[in-house]
């Protein structure tokens, strides 16, 4: 099994190092190899250099780091709902950072004291308490209808709210683009705010990771071996919350990320979630390193949302999760 | 006997609450009008201002809003009652969003006359393409939730949950390639709005509701035998599989007709119904047609705050709805353990 994982998370990451060039020499305009490795290492000022290290590397980067938090986000909510098709938009909590985005980029003086930032994590924080109410009120009798159901209805909720929103500042149009995703405004400061959150985060999900293991068995399996579902579920609600914050504050809504990743890595891996959790993480940099490079070159040179390729990878697999499940 | 009393209460008080929102929603409008005036308008008395505000825009609009509150609470009815789960509803279960992405298509790829020219082929159009969508987008969800040992009642639902979320992200993407006119346009559709409603959506909605509620009224003992569950419905002597596809095929046909004319509507097929259930109980001879008079009331409450609440703003009705509606579904969801 440890070769197994070794295996994979080689694989993963020579996926993504590849993908990470791609990125950086792919684009409106090509770079070939020699040129980034000049502007990386002889850097001389010229537009290719700046492209290089002003806009495609940081890009680059925070796709990688935004499809590792969102896997790794997916693995440890469908851990504790013990439900497979948890993921972060699904439920709703990137909805909510939606919400905040919008308020805060329609009402100026929100802006000015929060920023985008701020205000995504705010929403967030509502939709993920939201969140934790269910996975709290009715963890024993959750079934997949009910949960799917309460996450179809908060998340029509904050659109709602929304939309209000967007409609009374003028910005409908704008509610789109929040909600389809993409890595257009990825800066370095983009990559200084993701690489803390997924470092802090991820290291507690990892410590996490046993007490997750044992909620999953079931909540009175778990409380016999000594561990309280609810402080758990508690304490991995509260780091969902910046993960999906950071990444809505930077990347927009990228839906069924946290859904496909740890799905395929447990089919490979089976469900002990002190793997699951940190290869997501690598194995969803990987993914959407790669459809960041996609949405650039569909259709060369607008951008396609990434959002797009993620759906589109992410539906059958949701499809095909719900005809397992048994009626 | 006690619940055919309680029925008539029901339905008197009920009656007169439709009646009193109705008056509400004519008097509450930006063009101020009385009581008195309203009354001679709809004599056929008024001047042609007063003709305008009555007669072309808050009548028929309340009128349609009545429609659209009947058939989608028959329709999230018959849904619960098949599908066996009390929080389905045809705007959860993808319907919606097909229809809606039928439109958002439509207007993405027709001409960008969107002010002068919205002929009546465009007013006919549109309706009948949304109605294509929805029973495509259920048809679909059918298909995919059909497996050799007939028709999951869960699995309906999981689906059906599961397509909304898939074409909702579809029509985001059409939504961000489109002009800022088409876009408004559109945006009336994804978010439900009555706006420009005339008589001629009431034609096409008022017969479809009450031709197929009827057929629902006459089904209604069929109805409360499916939501016994499987086991005892076939012992009950009913053909589950095939009630269960003509019902869900006339629910859908139900809410499709709604969608076509206001747009994507969620959560009033819920409301109503679930109201219903508390005050007469869950026979669907008496719970039909408590919840479309409950919807319906509903329905034009909230058209006439969302006509006037941020005027000279409309917005949209169905985001108005889904405020109101979303709260109570949560509640619904807490208090059933």
């Amino acid at each position: 099994m440890t070769r197994r994982v070794g295996l994979l998370v080689f694989a993963s990451l020579t996926i993504m190092a590849a993908g990470l060039l791609a990125a950086t020499c792919l684009g409106a305009k090509q770079i070939s190899i020699q040129g980034v490795w000049d502007s990386l290492f002889r850097y001389d000022g010229g537009l290719d250099a700046l492209l290089v290290r002003d806009s495609r590397l940081p890009r680059a980067v925070s796709s990688a780091l935004v499809g590792g938090l969102l896997a790794m986000a997916g693995a440890v909510m469908q851990g504790v709902t013990r439900n497979p098709i948890a993921e972060p938009s699904i439920m709703g909590v990137t909805q909510g950072a939606t919400l905040a985005v919008a308020i805060a980029s329609v009402n100026l003086s929100v802006y000015g004291l929060l920023g985008n930032t701020l205000s995504a994590l705010l929403g967030s924080l509502v939709s993920g308490l939201l969140v934790l109410l269910f996975s709290l009120q009715s963890a024993q009798n959750m079934n997949l209808a009910r949960l799917l159901m309460a996450g179809t209805a908060i998340s029509t909720f904050f659109l709602s709210l929304a939309s209000i929103v967007a409609l009374l500042g003028n910005r409908s149009q704008d509610l789109a683009f929040w909600l389809s995703g993409g890595f257009r405004t990825a800066t370095w400061s983009s990559v200084g705010l993701l690489l803390p959150v997924a470092a802090a985060c991820g290291s507690f999900a990892v410590g996490l990771s046993k007490k997750i293991n044992l909620i999953s068995l079931g909540d009175d399996a778990a409380v016999g071996l000594g561990v309280n579902p609810t402080r758990v579920r508690v304490q991995s609600v509260a780091i969902i919350i910046p993960m999906c914050a950071a990444c809505v504050a930077v990347a927009g809504n990228v839906a069924f990320v946290g859904l496909i990743v740890p799905h395929i890595v447990r089919r490979l891996l089976g469900n002990d979630y002190r793997r699951l959790i940190p290869v997501s993480f690598v194995c969803g940099g990987a993914l959407l390193v790669w459809a960041d490079v996609a949405a650039k070159m569909v259709n060369i040179p607008y951008e396609t949302p990434i959002g797009l390729f993620s759906s589109l990878l992410g539906i059958p697999v949701f499809i095909s999760l719900i005809r397992r499940e048994k009626s | 006997m006690k619940a055919r009393n309680r029925m008539t209460v029901v339905m008197t008080v009920g009656g007169a609450v439709l009646l009193g929102c109705c008056l509400f929603s004519l008097l509450y409008g930006s063009y101020e009008m009385g009581l008195g005036e309203i009354v001679r308008t709809l004599l056929g008395g008024g001047t042609p201002n007063q003709n305008v505000a009555i007669w072309g825009i808050r009548l028929p609009r309340i009128l349609v809003a009545c429609f659209i509150g009947a058939a989608l609470s028959a329709s999230g009815c018959t849904i619960q009652g098949v599908t066996g789960n009390p929080l389905a509803e045809p705007g959860i279960i993808g319907i919606n969003a097909g229809a809606t992405l039928a439109v958002v298509l439509y207007i993405s790829y027709s001409s960008e006359a969107y002010y002068s020219a919205l002929g009546a082929g465009t007013l006919i159009l549109t309706p009948l393409l949304s109605m294509a969508g929805a029973l495509s987008a259920a048809a679909l969800i059918y298909g995919l939730a059909r497996k050799k040992n007939g028709l999951g009642q869960n699995r309906l639902i999981l689906v059906g949950v599961g397509v909304n979320i898939a074409v909702s992200a579809v029509v985001v993407l059409f939504q961000l390639s489109m002009s800022k006119g088409s876009y408004n346009q559109a945006l009336a559709w994804t978010n439900g709005s009555l706006w420009g409603t005339g008589f001629l959506y009431l034609a096409m909605v008022a017969p479809v509701t009450i031709v197929i509620f009827s057929i629902l009224l006459y089904k209604s003992k069929t109805l409360d035998v499916l939501s016994l569950g499987d086991e005892l419905a076939t012992g009950l002597g009913v053909p589950v599989d095939r009630e269960r596809k003509k019902l869900l095929i006339l629910s859908v046909l139900l809410a499709s007709a709604a969608v076509a004319v206001a747009g994507n509507i969620a959560f009033v097929g819920l409301i109503g119904p679930h109201i219903a259930q508390r005050l007469v109980g869950g026979r669907h001879r008496r719970k039909l047609p408590a919840a479309a008079v409950i919807s319906a009331s509903l329905m034009v409450f909230a058209d006439a705050l969302a006509r006037n609440l941020f005027s000279p703003v409309e917005i949209p009705l169905g985001i108005l709805l889904s405020l109101i509606g979303v709260p109570y579904f949560v509640y619904l969801m807490l208090r059933a353990r």
